[in-house]
């Protein structure tokens, strides 16, 4: 009995002591950060007089105060928010060491590897991975990337997404591309767009990408056949070439008892990208662009008539509507979507092609856009330059590479000539051999970033979310309009809501 | 033998009082009464970062924080109430709920054995909150459990969209967080009332007392000091609300932010890492802490006192 009050006693004790660390969660540490000057320059923002798009300038490359110790260059150190680029580094790069990393490739198609992974120089790769949700991943970027000056231990590369590429690739934390040790050579033959989002303000390129990112309309074969009499591509697209059309389809839809589109941010991005200024103007002021004020309207209208099913993207149920459960005509999707998305949530059973396996297709859609991306960045300091210079190499300017990965997976690849050349004859088992390459190849080149900006992943977040109030029909408009502006400044403090 | 020691000096047994109580102070100071000196320093200051990189501050600014704060078009007492809704709706059934077991489960003629429901009531408390509303949100979202037996039963075609309602969304939380905390009240309050008098209830069962009787007249009364810190410490958990809500509404943005309590719209200043605000914040949130639970505490007190002098007069 007194053996048991004393552990009783001590675990007390524990969780007295426990309970007061969890208080001590918000302290500051930012007082040693304020040499770094990167990204958005307020004087220039303050000078110009006439309103146009936010000035940009670069900042001077962090200056590393420690060298990375033994260790530190023995290991690779790569963040990411997921598994994509982890599948496509085990399996392309040649320096992979597969044996000692215990790599395999399970029965659902998933990579299985032991606990340590290996280069074939014995360098080991340490992965460190953070969700993207509610900006954790940008959070921990950039507290690491902060301390990476005075740290022995080295981050060597870290991956960004088109929405906030211009934030890295300005900012004082990427080493860039040249001086990695890629030539103008290697880069020439990858489309213009993937190198200008990641050209910072001096024109330098300081990130690479192994994709191109154009979008497309994917839509259920079976769904296309009942409502609209065909399932083919080209007579399909034609229903859907403008937005009125696409309405009218939707309406159809609706009769026979299927949705449009599956939730309120579908088709957002093919609005998003087609806006005519950046989300911040030179007063940094925030600018609701009309286009986006058009997505407003109509996902409105597609809510009140029900065209659609209320979800919201990447939620259990929007997934749940690609697969043969679901009662969704289509979804917008881009390239790494149709491959790495739609295709495991098409299937019942993960790798066994079941389900709805086949039974998709994909098609312009009424507006050209693109979606996501992700680029390579090297980071300032890495203490495994040549390293990740052979990584870049093979895997975002290796044509037969490239090529293979789009033979294998399906993605598209950032390379134009091998694209062009897989264009004339390719056929996808997972869409039923359609030829999507050629679509692809078709709509990449037309690719314009010149209207993204590095507020874009936080204020589009912050914009769908205010308005799904609205579409709900919880409060009005103007409302929701100026919980967006209150929130936005919340997030970003150094924005203004327009006069 | 024993005068051997008489002609000792008296050994002062005070230091190790002292070296006992030390370690709890020394934690204190440094994980609570330094953060918190550090927060109201903070608070007058401006203090961000531009996208990750660019430090804006620190610059003295006042009481500029608080000047934001308390305007006029200052969500902030939304979010106040907000957090007692949420906080009230759970407590209530909470309090309830515990007071009927732990009446029951100590009733000497009821005769249950209780060991295997203490367990069994205290398990929710142990899984992390996170996890909890992880687990909710997959129970009630459009195509979970819940909703597939609402359809079945009701026969609707649509399922219900629990978090696009305020009401249901704030059901849910309410829910999960009078889950998580009736069955450590239950034991609290259990022992509580073993703490009591058995002669007390026998002498009432003598003179014919019912049940609700010995319940209102002995049990109630005996146990406020201990329903006080129930209230008291529930009150100040309520106050800082975060994880459940968090997960349940995505953030607090679902549904015009109905469900978004006082820590969460902190949380949402350290996007930016705006330590002013966020500091500012803090300092409100201590006060109307400090402030509730002085008032509870001497509303309380004070009926006590008026008892005794009463008491004390007729003597």
């Amino acid at each position: 009995m007194t053996n048991l009050k004393k552990i009783l006693a001590g675990a007390l004790c524990l969780c007295m002591a426990g309970s007061m660390l969890t208080a001590c969660g918000s302290d500051d540490d930012s007082s040693s950060k304020s040499g770094a000057n990167g990204g958005v320059d307020s004087k220039a923002a303050e000078e110009a007089k006439s309103v146009g798009p936010l000035v940009l300038t670069k900042a001077e490359t962090a200056t590393q105060n420690v060298e990375g110790n033994e260790a530190s260059q023995k290991t690779l150190k790569i963040y990411t928010w997921n598994d994509e680029f982890k599948n496509r580094f085990r399996k392309y790069y040649s320096e992979y060491d597969a044996e000692a990393s215990g790599y395999s490739v399970d029965e659902a198609g998933n990579d299985v590897v032991g606990d340590h992974e290996y280069l074939k120089d014995g360098t080991e790769v340490v992965w460190v991975t953070t969700p993207s949700d509610n900006n954790a991943y940008q959070d921990k970027l950039d507290t690491d990337l902060a301390a990476q000056a005075d740290s022995e231990d080295k981050i060597d590369m870290f991956l960004i997404e088109a929405d906030y590429a211009l934030k890295y690739v300005n900012g004082p934390y990427v080493m860039p591309v040249k001086e990695v040790g890629l030539t103008d050579e290697d880069l020439a033959d990858q489309y213009t767009y993937t190198q200008q989002i990641a050209t910072d303000a001096n024109g330098d390129l300081e990130a690479v990408s192994w994709q191109a990112t154009p979008g497309l309309f994917a839509y259920r074969r079976d769904i296309a056949k009942e409502v609209l009499g065909t399932d083919d591509p080209t007579e399909v697209q034609a229903m859907l070439s403008d937005w009125t059309k696409f309405d009218e389809v939707a309406a159809k839809m609706k009769e026979a008892g299927y949705f449009m589109l599956s939730g309120y941010d579908d088709a957002y991005r093919t609005f998003s990208n087609n806006v005519t200024s950046t989300w911040v103007n030179a007063n940094m002021e925030i600018v609701i662009d009309d286009n986006l004020m058009t997505w407003v309207e109509q996902t409105k209208k597609y809510t009140d008539e029900g065209y659609n099913n209320g979800t919201s993207l990447w939620s259990d149920q929007w997934n749940a509507d690609q697969g043969s459960e679901g009662k969704v005509f289509g979804f917008f999707y881009s390239t790494w979507g149709v491959n790495f998305t739609l295709a495991g949530n098409a299937e019942d059973n993960a790798g066994k092609k079941d389900g709805l396996y086949g039974q998709y297709a994909v098609c312009e859609g009424p507006q050209a856009y693109y979606w996501g991306g992700t680029w390579l960045c090297a980071a300032a300091g890495t203490d495994n330059k040549d390293t990740v210079a052979d990584i870049m190499r093979q895997l975002t300017c290796n044509k037969d590479t490239l090529v293979q990965i789009t033979k294998d997976t399906q993605d598209y690849t950032n390379t134009v000539s091998g694209m062009e050349e897989l264009a004339a004859d390719f056929s996808s088992e997972f869409l039923g051999g359609q030829n999507h390459i050629a679509l692809f190849s078709k709509t990449a080149p037309n690719i314009d970033m010149s209207n993204a900006g590095p507020y874009d992943q936080g204020l589009n977040e912050t914009f769908q979310a205010k308005m799904k109030d609205y579409f709900l029909g919880t409060v009005d408009l103007d409302t929701a309009l100026s919980n967006f502006y209150s929130a936005a400044i919340e997030k970003y403090p150094e924005l203004k809501k327009p006069e | 033998m024993a005068s051997n020691y008489v002609k000792r000096k008296s050994i002062s047994y005070a230091k190790w009082g002292y070296i006992f109580i030390l370690p709890f102070f020394v934690v204190f100071i440094i994980f609570q009464l330094i953060p918190l000196a550090s927060t109201i320093y903070n608070s007058f200051f401006e203090n961000y970062l531009i996208l990750g990189t660019t430090q804006v501050g620190p610059n003295f600014v006042g009481f500029d924080n608080y000047k934001t704060l308390f305007d006029a078009s200052s969500e902030l007492p939304k979010y106040l109430g907000n957090t007692f809704i949420l906080w009230i709706a759970g407590f209530i059934p909470q309090i309830v709920f515990s007071l009927l077991f732990a009446s029951w489960f100590t009733d000497l003629r009821l005769k249950l054995k209780t060991g295997a429901y203490k367990v069994i009531f205290y398990l929710p408390n142990v899984i992390m909150a996170a996890a909890m509303g992880m687990l909710f949100f997959t129970m009630f979202s459009q195509n979970g459990p819940i909703n597939s037996i609402y359809m079945s039963i009701t026969g609707s075609e649509s399922p219900y969209l629990f978090f696009d309602h305020v009401g249901s969304q704030r059901f849910v939380i309410a829910l999960i967080n009078f889950l998580m905390w009736y069955g450590n009240t239950t034991i609290m309050l259990m022992a509580a009332i073993n703490g009591i008098d058995p002669s007390l209830y026998e002498s009432a069962q003598i003179d014919g007392a019912s049940p609700a009787r010995t319940f209102t007249d002995i049990t109630l009364p005996l146990i406020r000091p201990i329903l006080l810190y129930v209230l008291v410490t529930s009150l100040i958990g309520g106050l800082q609300m975060y994880d459940v809500p968090q997960i349940i509404t995505k953030n607090g943005e679902a549904m015009n932010r109905t469900s978004m309590t006082v820590i969460m719209y902190l949380q949402k200043h350290l996007f930016s890492k705006n330590y002013g605000m966020a500091g500012a914040l803090s300092v409100i949130l201590f006060i109307v802490a400090a402030v509730l639970s002085l008032l509870v505490f001497f509303l309380m007190q004070e009926r006590d006192t008026k008892k005794k002098k009463k008491k004390g007069g007729r003597k």
